[in-house]
């Protein structure tokens, strides 16, 4: 049965690459004009999801629909009702903006009246329209992610897949995209099928899938999601951490969690909670801070793991790099 | 209709990209010249007039399997351009577009041929430096040969193209392909007085056939006469030779777009 408010439908999926299941029976819907979130650590399965809704690749098992066709009898349908901004460069860096975007406009037949305007106003979008006549190949590393951005808004497809769209784009830029983004999606009602590591772009999501080792392990809105830690964050540093650790546990009954910032302890009420903490605490305090939970924090209290371990901005650049290298091109 | 315009955008794109690439065009050139004028000078002079009946110069001889080794190199880089995309991840933004593979897979069989065509095309700049006299006959069954070379060959890449993955393996592939296919010919010496071992491999290339139909239309039928290809004790015409090498362009073409079509 397909209802018409899912535009997506993923049922029981699994991909595997020799003996790695990257993707481990997954099952979701996606609802007709929501903002979908995928989030997950490196190596997740985020990118084979997309890549199979997209029908790049084939399923090893499972079912999937994007827009009630499914996605390995019908490609050709599915393939028309969706826009891909890739997470790996995929621009011909031979051609000019101009024609990347004409060869676009071309394979999913834009009408020829609206096409000029169209690419026009996606250029003006990512302030590329000056540099349009210029070889890709003579664009920094960021203007091409731009260009790529512009590229699949070009068609104004049914759904959009931004498999980190982001990646390495500097503030203002990321804004500006964004709101073109919810603009487009309030004017045409488009669906938008969104991985990112950056957490103030996931919290644009309407829902949002967890993703880890191939398996979803929750999925709700980020309000919900991040109700379900519990309430505050109080994040200590001190001398000892087993110790107040221990400390904690006895004193509290509370699970206290280590990550990179120090000690993690989960409360209802933060305000309240530091000043009895603070008061007679035996391990020395070097330092107190207390936040409300973020999707990093969900993702944390699920795994027990850091979502940020290896996606911070460091992980980010070495990724960026590894991938110039590879290319034999410059450090982008 | 759909397809007919996708298949148009990628022999386009591939032809943007050609046109953009003005080193490539004369670079191609630069090969050839030395085949023909060095290598062709040279062995001309070592057989100082002993060639064939002694009427004909080796560098008219060798000409038109110059002409075929140009085609033939140039169509590589039709195949090549798909490993090259896959690399660079442009492929992946062809294949997710709705447009059917098979689409795909003749525009670019058709870019390939088109642009080692034109580099063909290019090669008749030497005709009054052989010093022969072609007719515009001659000069269309050169073209017509030209293009079935070129498509076999941009199909044969294009098989490959989409079972490799890495650039490295499919230069190797090609050249370990192209090699035999050229010096298997009589491009470079003639058929007819070869051990029977060879011959027999000659006859079996099909390659051959497209070298003596352009062989016989640079230098007339009779001047070749002693040669000329035979297939069971006849003299291959040129019309019998081009439908042998059609027939390969085909199926390699098929091939091509199945494979391409099934690719992940
Ligand atoms: N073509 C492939 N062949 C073999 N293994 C693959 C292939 N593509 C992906 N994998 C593996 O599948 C797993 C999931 O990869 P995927 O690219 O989907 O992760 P991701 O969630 O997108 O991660 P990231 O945040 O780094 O983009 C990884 O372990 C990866 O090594
Ligand atoms: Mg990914």
């Amino acid at each position: 049965m397909i209802r018409a408010d899912r535009i997506i439908e993923v049922d029981d999926l699994v991909k595997k690459f020799g003996n790695l299941t990257a993707v481990n029976k997954v099952s979701l819907a996606v609802r007709a004009g929501e903002i979908f979130g995928f989030l997950g650590p490196n190596g997740a399965g985020k990118t084979t999801t997309i890549s199979i809704l997209c029908t790049l690749l084939r399923p090893t098992s499972g079912t999937a629909t994007l827009n009630g066709f499914d996605v390995v009898r019908h490609q050709n349908e599915v393939r028309k009702s969706l826009g891909l901004v890739f997470q790996e460069p995929s621009l011909d860096i031979k051609l000019t903006a101009m024609h990347n975007l004409e060869f676009h406009a071309g394979v999913y037949n834009i009408p020829r009246s609206i096409r000029r305007q169209r690419m026009e106003e996606v250029l003006k979008l990512v302030e590329l329209w000056d540099r349009r006549k210029d070889k890709v190949q003579n664009y920094s590393g960021g203007m091409r992610r731009r260009l790529e951005i512009a590229r699949g808004l070009l068609h104004h497809p049914k759904v959009l897949f931004l498999d980190e769209p982001t990646l390495g784009l500097d503030p203002q830029t990321r804004s500006h995209i964004w709101q073109y983004i919810l603009e487009l999606k309030e004017k045409q009602g488009i669906t938008i099928f969104l991985t990112t590591h950056y957490m103030d772009e996931a919290n644009v999501a309407d829902r949002i899938a967890i993703i880890d080792h191939g398996k979803i392990i929750a999925l709700d809105s980020p309000e919900a999601l991040k109700r379900r830690v519990g309430g505050d964050i109080v994040t200590i540093k001190t001398e000892n951490d087993e110790a107040a650790i221990a400390e904690i546990k006895e004193r509290f009954n509370i699970l206290a969690q280590q990550d990179s910032d120090g000690i993690c302890i989960e409360v209802k009420n933060g305000e309240e909670f530091i000043p009895v903490l603070a008061n007679s605490f035996k391990t020395g305090l070097r330092g107190i801070s207390l936040r409300r939970p973020t999707l990093d924090d969900v993702f944390m209290k699920l795994t027990g793991r850091e979502i940020r371990e290896e996606s911070g901005g460091e992980a980010v650049l070495r990724k960026q790099f590894s991938m110039s290298q590879a290319r034999g091109g410059r450090f982008t | 209709m759909n397809n007919l315009r996708a298949v148009y955008i990628i022999w386009y794109r591939d032809l943007l990209r050609f046109w953009n690439d003005k080193t490539r065009f004369i670079g191609s050139l630069i090969t050839p010249f030395f085949f023909l004028v060095i290598f062709g000078t040279g062995i001309g002079s070592a057989l100082a007039g002993q060639f064939g009946d002694g009427t004909m110069d080796y560098k008219q001889f060798m000409y038109p399997g110059i002409l075929g080794m140009v085609v033939l190199m140039n169509a590589t880089m039709s195949g090549m351009s798909i490993v090259w995309d896959r690399e660079f991840g442009f492929l992946k933004e062809v294949l997710v577009a709705p447009i059917s593979r098979s689409a795909v897979a003749i525009g670019k069989a058709l870019g390939g041929t088109t642009i080692a065509t034109a580099q063909g095309v290019l090669m008749l700049v030497f005709i009054p430096y052989v010093g022969v006299n072609v007719s515009a006959a001659g000069i269309f069954t050169l073209i017509a040969v030209m293009f079935v070379f070129a498509m076999s060959v941009t199909s044969l890449g294009i098989l490959i193209a989409s079972r490799i993955r890495s650039i490295e393996a499919f230069q190797l592939v090609m050249q370990l392909m192209l090699f035999p296919l050229l010096f298997l010919s009589p491009a470079l010496f003639p058929a007819g007085t070869l051990p029977p071992w060879l011959g027999i491999i000659v006859k079996m290339n099909p390659v051959s056939y497209g070298i003596d139909a352009m062989r016989q239309a640079v230098l007339g039928v009779e001047q070749t006469a002693m040669f000329g290809l035979e297939l069971f004790g006849y003299r291959m015409p040129i019309i019998l030779n081009l439908a042998v090498l059609a027939a390969f362009g085909a199926i390699m073409a098929a091939l091509a777009v199945r494979s391409f079509r099934t690719q992940e």
